[in-house]
């Protein structure tokens, strides 16, 4: 494993199926009379949060406390231009404050490679969104769940169909999803309007289509995407119901699915927009426990990343200092 | 008898000779190593340096008025006498804007203080830059900074009525019209080259159709008027195909390549690293080849640098936040060598041609990029090939230090430039 998670493209299929099978070991955490594991005990874990997004930080403090990490919430709402101080003032004073492990999400694709090697801090990076580019948390927590539904929970990924549905233009859970999936093997097709894909995606992959019916009936897992309302008035499409139409997950498409094929969403939805309510709260629907997965995966990247060789080097230290 | 004699010196890469230096003037051009010594005159060893006239920049940014700490034009001619140049276009987007007489008068006259090299002020098309009504481009003309080449650089002068305008009422004092083409709407919070890094790296893209769109409507607005214009900064294969159609059907056009688009690409952009946020953006290498080629037959008439200082918190920041902009006067010499020379795409008569006599015609200037020959004015670059410099912040003399090439080993070496005679570098190091 890197020092740092960047970006799903930082982890090997080796690295994948560690965390996978770690989060796994985690998830029973969750169930044990006593949800808090020793392991972080004395690190430091920030969460800096650019943007707002309350479950995505609530899930990664909720992974760090029950490792028994001390958990430093620092929101900058807005850009760091706009708030004044600059992302590295904010870097140094983070690493003036002895942070193992920064997990930031900021609207500036690349805010946290700049963190990573701009050399202003020391600590382990962890991209928790950034901008349009990735969210690699969000790909390993949805890989975490389809290893639970397909194939029998027998956790081999490679081969599946996924259709990954809606604004993949400005999607970063859309990026990382295909580098990951494309580690473990797994086929995926996006489906959007040309304008709401990149110029470039052809180099990606994965395959693409504008149809959504042509793809429905073949896959194991569809996930719909958010669709910004405010996209319509760019001309991205020409309105919400024409959107709902033509890449909407309704009732109908929602019948077409075959047996067994799950459907997924990152979160938050519009619902009626990219997906109707039977879909979002039907049977197929796993979208409540992506979000408890979430914690699990997380858990099980803070262990790795901060943990190991790492972990047995502080704890050494402490001792001489002691 | 006095000046500096330059001995056994390669005259543009060809014969050598001994350059004798006097009054301002080549005074002779003699046999190499015939005159042991002249009375009164300093001798230089120019043994394996080659001899070209001074260097022209078409597109400087000085940064003086308004961003000094960025760079200021004293700094920014010792940097450009350092790579070669003896004469250089300052760009029109400072603070105050350069769109009236009085602030390229302030601009020449700082420029002319300094004596590094002779500043050239470039005028605002339009007031403030702003795209909305013409600048006094009449009294710019007038102005002591006698100005003819027109440029709203930084922003395209989008609006095709007010670009009309423009070409032809320059053309009552035979000025030109450098335009920064930028669809504005294509490229509304543009962050690199639109295309396969952009889309891996969620960065919003700066499509090559937005540089080529403008190109296409200006020189058709070019050849119907019956105007000058040159186009800044060309990036991209598409441009230099449309630039080629344009001459075959003589329209009066000329255009610029910057050192750092022959040689650098978009995949830089991979590590978000600001050092190579550069507008227009680094393109593709398909994109690179075709101007190297393009600058090789004459699409693209001439370099220029885009000199673009940025103070520090400019670039040490997130991608997104940081500024557009690179240096380029010190190494655009060696960039040229190693992209268009040591690839045998140009001989050093021709990058001559390219560095300093065609961008002194383009931006009528009298006397620079003269051939070197006696009765001419003195203005000399001695250049040697076979050295290589190890780029690091220490040789950078510019008050910014974004450069891209930091780190990189390039080839060549100025190692001294003479301006109307008198030194302003010696030994690689500048006088003063």
């Amino acid at each position: 494993m890197h020092r740092h998670l960047l970006s799903a493209a930082d982890l090997s299929l080796e690295d994948t199926l560690l965390i996978l099978d770690t989060a796994e070991e985690m998830s029973r955490v969750a169930d044990a009379p006593v949800r808090k594991l020793p392991t972080l005990r004395g690190r430091t874990v920030v969460n800096l949060f650019f943007e707002d997004s309350t479950r995505t930080r609530i899930s990664f403090e909720a992974a760090a406390k029950r490792l028994s990490a001390d958990v430093i919430n620092f929101s900058a709402k807005g850009s760091s231009v706009s708030k004044g101080e600059s992302l590295k003032d904010t870097a140094l004073t983070l690493e003036a404050m002895g942070a193992d492990a920064v997990v930031i999400r900021h609207s500036a694709s690349g805010a946290p490679h700049r963190l990573a090697n701009a050399g202003w801090l020391r600590g382990s990076v962890l991209n928790a969104g950034d901008g349009t580019h990735e969210h690699p948390t969000q790909a390993l927590l949805d890989a975490f769940t389809m290893r639970r539904h397909l194939r029998a929970g027998k956790g081999d990924l490679s081969g599946i169909q996924v259709a990954i549905v809606g604004d993949v233009l400005h999607s970063r859970v859309a990026r990382s999803n295909v580098i990951l999936l494309a580690t473990l093997g797994a086929q995926v097709t996006l489906v959007a309007p040309a304008t709401l894909l990149p110029v470039g995606v052809e180099s990606w992959p994965c395959s693409v289509s504008y149809d959504l019916d042509s793809v429905i009936a073949k896959v194991d897992v569809v996930m719909a995407l958010r669709v910004q309302l405010e996209r319509m008035n760019a001309a991205f499409f020409p309105s919400a119901r024409e959107y709902s139409r033509r890449f909407g997950l309704d009732s109908t498409r929602l019948a077409r699915l075959p047996d067994g094929a799950i459907v997924m969403h990152p979160g938050p939805m519009n619902r009626g927009l990219e997906i109707s309510a039977e879909a979002a709260d039907g049977l197929r629907s796993v979208i409540v426990e992506q979000v408890a997965n979430g914690v699990s995966v997380r858990m099980a990247v803070l262990y790795l990343l901060l943990g190991g060789a790492q972990l047995a080097e502080h704890g050494q230290k402490a001792l001489v200092e002691a | 008898m006095s000046g500096y004699l330059l001995r056994g010196v390669s005259l543009l890469g060809n014969e050598q000779v001994d350059l004798h230096l006097d009054n301002g003037v080549i005074a002779e051009v003699s046999e190499p190593n015939t005159k042991l010594r002249i009375t009164g005159a300093k001798t230089i060893q120019g043994d394996g340096l080659i001899a070209l006239p001074g260097l022209v920049d078409l597109h400087t940014h000085l940064r003086e008025p308004g961003r000094e700490d960025a760079e200021t034009i004293e700094s920014g001619t010792r940097a450009a006498a350092l790579g070669g140049y003896t004469a250089v276009h300052a760009m029109a987007n400072t603070d105050p804007v350069a769109d009236t007489a009085g602030v390229v008068e302030q601009v020449w006259r700082l420029g002319k203080e300094a004596g590094f090299c002779d500043v050239y002020p470039i005028g605002a098309v339009t007031i403030g830059l702003g795209g909305e009504r013409l600048a006094e481009l009449g009294a710019m003309a007038d102005s002591h900074a006698r100005v003819r080449v027109f440029s709203d650089d930084g922003k395209c002068v989008s609006d095709p009525i007010l670009m009309r305008r423009a070409l032809e009422y320059v053309k009552s004092f035979g000025g030109v019209i450098a335009q920064h083409a930028q669809e504005p709407r294509l490229t509304e919070g543009a962050q690199m080259n639109e295309g396969e890094v952009s889309a891996t790296l969620g960065l919003k893209g700066w499509p090559a159709v937005a540089e080529e769109a403008i190109i296409a409507r200006d020189v058709l607005l070019t050849e119907h008027v019956g105007s000058k214009l040159h186009i800044c900064h060309v990036s991209t294969a598409g441009s230099v195909e449309i630039l080629r159609w344009a001459k075959s059907r003589g329209i009066n056009v000329t255009a610029e390549v910057t050192p750092h688009h022959l040689l650098l690409t978009d995949e830089l952009a991979r590590g978000y690293d600001p050092i190579y946020k550069v507008n227009p953006p680094l393109r593709t290498a398909k994109d690179v080849q075709a101007l190297r080629q393009a600058l090789a037959e004459g699409v693209i008439d001439a370099v220029a640098t885009d000199h673009a200082p940025h103070p520090i918190e400019d670039k040490d920041c997130e991608w997104q936040a940081a500024a557009f902009g690179m240096l380029g006067l010190q190494s655009a010499l060696s960039v040229v060598q190693q992209t268009m020379v040591d690839t045998g795409l140009l001989t050093w008569a021709q990058v001559a041609e390219r560095m300093s006599s065609k961008p002194a015609r383009i931006g009528q200037i009298a006397n620079h990029g003269r051939p070197l020959s006696a009765g001419e004015p003195a203005n000399i670059t001695l250049y040697d090939p076979t050295a290589l410099t190890l780029i690091s912040e220490t040789n950078i003399v510019s008050k910014s230090r974004n450069s891209p090439y930091l780190g990189m080993s390039l080839p060549g070496q100025v190692i001294a430039t003479f301006l109307r005679g008198m030194p302003t570098v010696l030994n690689g190091s500048s006088i003063r």
